[in-house]
């Protein structure tokens, strides 16, 4: 199926068009290529020295040669994804000059594919698992395992030095051969991976020499216990620059920790997790007042101990720390430490209080120095009263996320329509709203959509399902409506509350730019996702459960398709017919469907869950059991 | 079977459990309900749903996935919840004359006679004996505690549970300054 250039995702992460196959292109950069060589003979048509060895340059090569010294210093990929489009050739020379590689879904292309085609990577990232994997919503052991690509990339990137995984499947093996086969390794990041545990952390830091980053964020550690900490080199300066571990579930060696952090000098990050008590972190910070970012751990004292009038100055640890710019952790807070920080209140432009469990007042004596505040992430404990502080004083505020301490349905909520309009009428140049409530009114969600026109990520949670605007009893489709038409740069949108076809139909009239979508328990008919489909030509990743949108609604998006990420759709009306007929259709796409097996009570006939996703390989050979792959 | 539906046996079976419900006493939600949150047709039952929002209907059971919250996340709270229920009730205990301070757990002691012989083993003293009228007689150390509004108190006067919720810190008085209390030496 042809698709028109005009209309290609700006996010684009794909492979050439079809017509351009990965083997032509890995034949023609076997020609003579030497940068270094070539280069000096650029002047002219067959100048230079008669050496024997010396072959004139094709006025192609030539080209080529510039080329590949104005390519490299592109760096976006959507500028490099555009560049290589021009012609087999600058597909080629910027083939050759990507050094950073992004894959937004490990299935749709093969490692041995991509890195056929980009020979030079020095820093790759890799997506795996789709989002709402995240809340239990598929089976375990679904796939995106880093292995065959470590595998892969041991022998064609033998220089690499930085890996972010985010949702993949890593294991200590797989960690294993990372540190032995990248001589050159420098950062490693893991944002909600698992099936790897502190054994693979142990080989990592003991083998990689030049290790500047390790940051854990989110992910689940296995069981083992490696004491990984002290298997960091003991003598010499270390390079170390980031640390974040605040998310691994085990106690520590602090002993190793506090050497580690005193023969690293570079060290700017540090995130500890919550198995570090607040004495310990004076000890580390008053070693290391040159960190930048920092995560608190328990922000409290162990059970037991005590210190009584023994206590060290916390408040004089933060105040030596000049840099200071993000504060995060507090992960078993006593509100009585929290004075400790106010040093440092006035410089923060990052703070994440949303493992704290505090109020209103606590959050006042704190928030009311951070005026530079530009992210701020916090628990629903501090109440509309805490959310109308941050608003009088945060007015550089470009994101907040408010989440639940009780995510739970049929609750009363602590925060709601009032803390949210008091935001927006504070916070003007936010960017980016998550907010979990239990009521909400429209108006509220028309005021922000007035007040914040810079909004380009609104996600509202409103807990309880069906839940119309409390006031007035009517769905939330005006609201949402309004988001879509006053928000001008916005890309990401999740929706909730009642909402009917209607909601859906502003979206596809107005929400032009929206890249991601997220969609529960909403819309009345096929017509609700039709207008998605039909509306949103930025539209990559779409991710619906619990709505009522079947097989019609699904043909309405066959042109599109390949332009997305890929489409998530649980427990809405779809049947396998009516997915066949999209995998028939499309054959580029993979059309996965999986079965949860505690919905197969009723032997009835509607998908639980279909995943599909644009791809150059087909079906992938590692689907388990539960996952049927239509063709 | 569909006897059993006419006679509407179930209905009026005695069993725990609100009426409505089927399975165990848990689940506190009619099936139907259920079935919504993995459903096909969620909108025929969405009518249902919305005129169940109107009645005060007990707590839904969770859905799967539903708040999108991340289990680690929610289990952060989960097990604070739990463990505050359960959490001890520590308070600093400070005695004239000592260097430092040491910390004591209210809820583990069942009332004032263990509280006191606590305190007694851990600073090697004694309280002599409480009555109403005259306080703590017979020694020169008096046992007393900061109550939420800041005061100075003497331990023993108020009933235990109103002691344990109302009790910022104790201070265990010596000398002169005890005789204020109404102590008689």
């Amino acid at each position: 199926m042809r698709k028109d250039r005009t209309e290609m995702s700006e996010d684009d992460d794909r492979s050439p068009p079809l017509d351009l196959r990965g083997a032509d292109i890995a034949e023609s950069s076997s020609k003579t290529r030497n940068c270094s060589g070539v280069t000096g003979s650029v002047a002219g048509p067959g100048p230079g020295p008669s050496s024997m060895d010396f072959q004139a340059p094709y006025p192609d090569q030539v080209l080529e040669n510039v080329l590949e010294n104005v390519l490299q210093f592109l760096s976006t990929r959507r500028d490099r994804n555009a560049a290589s489009l021009v012609c087999k050739s600058w597909c080629r020379v910027e083939a050759l000059t990507r050094s950073e590689l992004f894959i937004g879904n490990c299935y749709s292309v093969s490692p041995r594919r991509a890195t056929a085609r980009f020979a030079r990577v020095q820093a790759v990232a890799i997506k795996g698992r789709p989002r709402f994997a995240d809340f239990n919503l598929m089976p375990p052991n679904w796939g995106a395992f880093f292995a065959p690509w470590v595998l892969a990339m041991a022998t064609a990137y033998p220089w690499l030095e930085k890996v972010y995984l985010k949702r993949m499947s890593v294991s200590n093996d797989d960690l294993t051969l990372l540190a032995d086969s990248f001589p050159s390794f420098k950062e490693l990041v893991l944002v909600c991976c698992d099936g790897f545990g502190t054994g693979g952390l142990a080989v990592v830091a003991s083998k990689c020499r030049l290790l500047r980053v390790l940051d854990l964020i989110e992910s689940e550690l296995s069981d083992e216990d490696v004491d990984w900490i002290a298997c960091f080199p003991e003598s010499g300066t270390s390079c170390l620059e980031s640390l974040i571990f605040d998310c691994v579930e085990r106690p520590i060696n602090f002993e190793a920790l506090e050497r580690l952090v005193i023969r690293s000098p570079s060290l700017k990050k540090l995130r500890l997790n919550r198995f570090v008590s607040i004495g310990q972190l004076y000890r580390l910070m008053v070693r290391a007042p040159q960190l930048t970012h920092i995560g608190t751990g328990a922000f409290s004292a162990p059970e037991g101990v005590a210190l009584g009038d023994l206590e060290p100055d916390y408040t004089a640890a933060f105040a030596a720390c000049k840099s200071l710019v993000c504060l995060s952790g507090f992960r078993e807070i006593l509100a009585d430490y929290l004075p400790a920080i106010h040093p440092v209140c006035a410089n923060l432009t990052s703070l994440n209080f949303s493992y704290a469990n505090i109020n209103a007042e606590q959050l006042k004596s704190v928030i009311l120095h951070c005026h530079k505040l530009q992210t701020f992430w916090v628990l629903d404990s501090i109440c509309d009263e805490g959310l109308q502080a941050v608003a009088a004083t945060c007015k550089d505020l470009r994101e907040l996320r408010v989440f639940p301490i009780d995510a739970q349905e049929d609750i009363e909520g602590p925060v709601s329509e009032v803390g949210l309009e008091a935001i927006s009428e504070g916070c003007r140049k936010l960017q980016s709203i998550l907010y979990f409530c239990q009521h909400m009114t429209n108006a509220a969600v028309k005021t922000m959509s007035n007040n914040c026109p810079d909004l380009e990520v609104f996600r509202l949670c409103i807990m309880g399902r069906h839940r119309p605007d409390h006031l007035t009893d009517e769905p939330m489709d005006e609201g949402f409506g309004a988001i879509v038409m006053n928000c001008k740069k916005l890309t990401r949108l999740a929706v909730s509350g009642l909402l009917t076809d209607r909601a859906f139909n502003y979206i596809g009239k107005y929400g032009k730019l929206v890249r991601t979508l997220s969609v529960a328990f909403a819309g009345d008919s096929d017509m609700g996702l039709k207008y998605v489909l039909e509306g949103c030509p930025r539209l990559q990743k779409l991710e619906i459960r619990d709505s009522p949108f079947g097989d019609a609604a699904l043909l309405s998006g066959l042109h599109h398709y390949y332009n997305m990420r890929f489409l998530w759709m649980s427990s809405c009306s779809l049947s396998p017919p009516g997915c066949q007929e999209i995998a028939r259709a499309l054959p580029r796409l993979v059309v996965e469907v999986i079965s949860n097996e505690t919905d197969k009570l009723n032997g009835d006939d509607t998908v639980d869950i279909l995943y599909m996703y644009r791809s150059l390989e087909g079906p992938r050979e590692d689907a388990p059991g539960f996952v049927t792959i239509l063709q | 079977m569909g006897f059993d539906k006419e006679l509407n046996l179930e209905a009026t079976e005695l069993r725990l459990g609100l009426p409505g419900t089927k399975k165990s006493n848990k689940r506190a939600l009619p099936d139907y309900m259920n079935e919504e949150c993995g459903s096909k047709d969620s909108s025929n039952v969405s009518d249902a749903q919305k005129s169940d929002q109107e009645i005060a209907s007990p707590a839904k059971a969770q859905v799967v996935g539903w708040p999108p919250v991340r289990s680690y996340r929610k289990n952060c709270f989960l097990a604070k919840k739990m463990e505050a229920e359960t959490a001890g009730m520590y308070v600093k205990v400070s005695m004239d004359g000592a260097p430092y301070l040491r910390k004591i757990d209210l809820k583990v002691y069942n009332g004032y006679p263990e509280l006191l012989k606590a305190l007694e083993d851990m600073f090697k003293f004694s309280v002599g004996e409480y009555s109403e009228r005259e306080g703590f007689n017979g020694s020169e150390f008096v046992p007393t505690y900061e109550d939420k509004d800041g005061d100075w108190m003497l331990v023993g006067d108020v009933p235990w549970e109103m002691f344990i919720s109302s009790c910022k810190r104790l201070r265990i008085m010596k000398g002169s300054e005890a005789r204020g209390l109404g102590c008689a030496v």
